[in-house]
């Protein structure tokens, strides 16, 4: 097998996501690709549908006030300690995005069950919940391995499009060493596409290393890797690099008005983040 | 040094995990951004009980191996003992809103605020054995007479399978215990200054009222030399502002 691509640019592989796919993107402290999200802001993509990774996060926000997102489903959308999403509770109140809220493990339930090729998983909890009654697409049966009256809440499988990460490295065979956020390895095996930014590229085949091997996802769910340095910041990287509070709280102070927000595009979407992001 | 706000709260929520009556907390998760439980959790530790802690967002030493589906298939099997939630909305059947108030899901054009979403309340509240709900704010806002909107619910319907639901509220004035077959809280200790009379006005819900009511105690000076030493220590990292403002201490450069 061939492995995937590994000399492209990330605005190339922004390129190849089309409008409307459904984008599973993780939260800040799990390794979305932010460099992805700024490149899809770059080509001005319209009506993606972000799939929060059990939540979301910083790179949400930036996406949906650049007007590229019609419609979220996620568990919670959050820039951490420095407040409520200023974007997206704005584009609510404005009634330009859908929301369709879940529970963290309803969206790892949904991926596994995208991941074992199965039409459903069953995932207690949940009954009584608004949640529940906002999701039509959910359903409740009658645990059929039990004698009767047990209710169960049943999901069906969500296959992303194209899953959006930022791993730490890739290798020649087109491994993306993500550590131990497994969960990444599940959006990575449930998602019909997943492109991958890293810090660097490594010689070898990191399957081949028996240490290195367990952080891998393999390169056979892998369509390309683009280099971007620092390609999750201001978000964290494992213990790579922290997560850059100063900049968020920046963020969330200019995020607050429409004005402030795009300056905040000019100097760090449009302009200023290969410089920045470089350093 | 006096006695600061945070420091109480800590050791009532350490005496609440300790409760004898209460299902033995032998694996206690901590979300983030939760400084006081997970103070109150570490105080549990060093006080010399053996519990196994699972602090989400520890910013190093994360203690899952499996991604963040993990704390879910653990609790899931009930392997987590005890976890903590607030909510944005909390009412006098221990339900919890943290999607947001006004039509669903919270904030819409239609009004209200959007707080930021459920994370895994609607699953946690029902698979842990026991859940202590934790919100400094002591509202008419926050603690409401019935919640807008409903992330998970305090008590489930016969035949739902639920592990447990709500052991107590511990606010800024006061702690509640929460009766799930009765559906109600009971007003359980006072903070000083604090009176029947004040935490009706700042309470929505009602709720019911023994004829005696204690004071929440305050810390020892165990309690007190703990948290502001060992507990202290191993917080710095992860909750580095609370750790100066409460504790005075800050993280060496």
């Amino acid at each position: 097998m061939n492995p995937p691509p590994l000399d492209v640019t990330v605005d190339t592989l922004a390129a190849s996501v089309p409008d409307g796919a459904l984008v599973a993107l993780p939260p800040d402290n799990s390794l979305p690709s932010v460099a992805l999200a700024r490149a899809l802001i770059r080509r001005g993509a319209r009506g993606l549908r972000l799939l929060g990774v059990p939540v979301s996060g910083f790179a949400t926000d930036l996406l949906v006030g650049a007007g590229c997102v019609a419609e979220i489903e996620t568990s919670a959308v959050s820039l951490g300690e420095a407040g409520f999403a200023p974007r997206f509770t704005q584009a609510l109140k404005a009634g330009t995005i859908v929301v369709r809220d879940a529970t963290c493990p309803a969206i790892h339930t949904m991926l596994q069950a995208a991941e074992k090729g199965v039409p459903f998983m069953p995932l207690r909890g949940i009954i009584g919940s608004d949640i529940l009654a906002h999701r039509p697409d959910w359903m409740v049966i009658d645990n059929p391995f039990a004698g009767g009256g047990d209710p169960i809440v049943l999901l069906p499988a969500r296959q992303p499009d194209v899953a959006l990460i930022h791993g730490v490295m890739a290798d020649e065979a087109g491994n993306v060493w993500t550590g131990r956020r497994r969960e990444l390895s599940t959006v990575a095996h449930a998602s019909k596409r997943v492109l991958a930014t890293v810090e660097r590229m490594v010689p070898g085949d990191m399957l081949e290393d028996e240490r290195l091997a367990p952080g891998c996802i393999s390169g056979t769910y892998i369509e390309a890797v683009a280099v971007a340095e620092r390609g999750a910041w201001p978000v964290a990287l494992l213990d790579e690099y922290g997560f850059d509070a100063g900049h968020v709280a920046e963020y969330a102070r200019l995020a607050k008005t429409d004005s402030g927000f795009r300056d905040y595009l000019d100097r760090y979407v449009f302009n200023g983040v290969q410089a920045r992001a470089a350093e | 040094m006096t006695i600061q706000l945070e420091e109480r709260l800590a050791a009532a929520l350490a005496r609440l995990i300790l409760d004898p009556a209460a299902p033995p907390a032998r694996h206690i998760a901590v979300g983030a951004a939760s400084p006081i439980p997970a103070a109150a959790c570490w105080l549990v530790r060093k006080s010399g009980h053996p519990v196994r802690l699972s602090l989400l967002h520890k910013r190093s030493g994360n203690p899952f191996t499996e991604g963040s589906r993990e704390l879910f298939d653990l609790t899931g099997q009930g392997r987590i003992d005890l976890f903590f939630l607030g909510g944005g909305q909390i009412d006098g059947q221990a339900n919890l809103n943290l999607v947001g108030t006004g039509e669903w899901p919270g904030g819409s054009p239609q009004g209200g605020v959007r707080f930021p979403g459920s994370f895994g309340s609607a699953f946690m509240y029902f698979m842990t054995p026991r859940t202590i709900l934790f919100r400094e704010e002591h509202s008419p806002r926050v603690l409401v007479p019935r919640v807008d909107n409903i992330s998970a619910p305090g008590v489930s319907e016969p035949g739902v399978f639920r592990r447990g639901t709500a052991q107590a509220l511990v606010t800024g004035k006061c702690v509640f215990t929460f009766d799930a077959t009765a559906a109600r809280f009971t007003l359980a200790s006072l903070h000083p200054g604090e009176s029947v009379e004040t935490i009706r006005a700042a309470t929505g819900f009602d709720f019911d009222v023994p004829a005696d009511i204690p004071a929440t105690p305050d810390p020892t000076s165990e309690e007190l030399a703990l948290l502001r030493g060992p507990v202290c220590d191993e917080m710095l990292e992860t909750y580095p502002e609370f750790c100066a403002r409460v504790f005075s201490r800050k993280l060496a450069a």
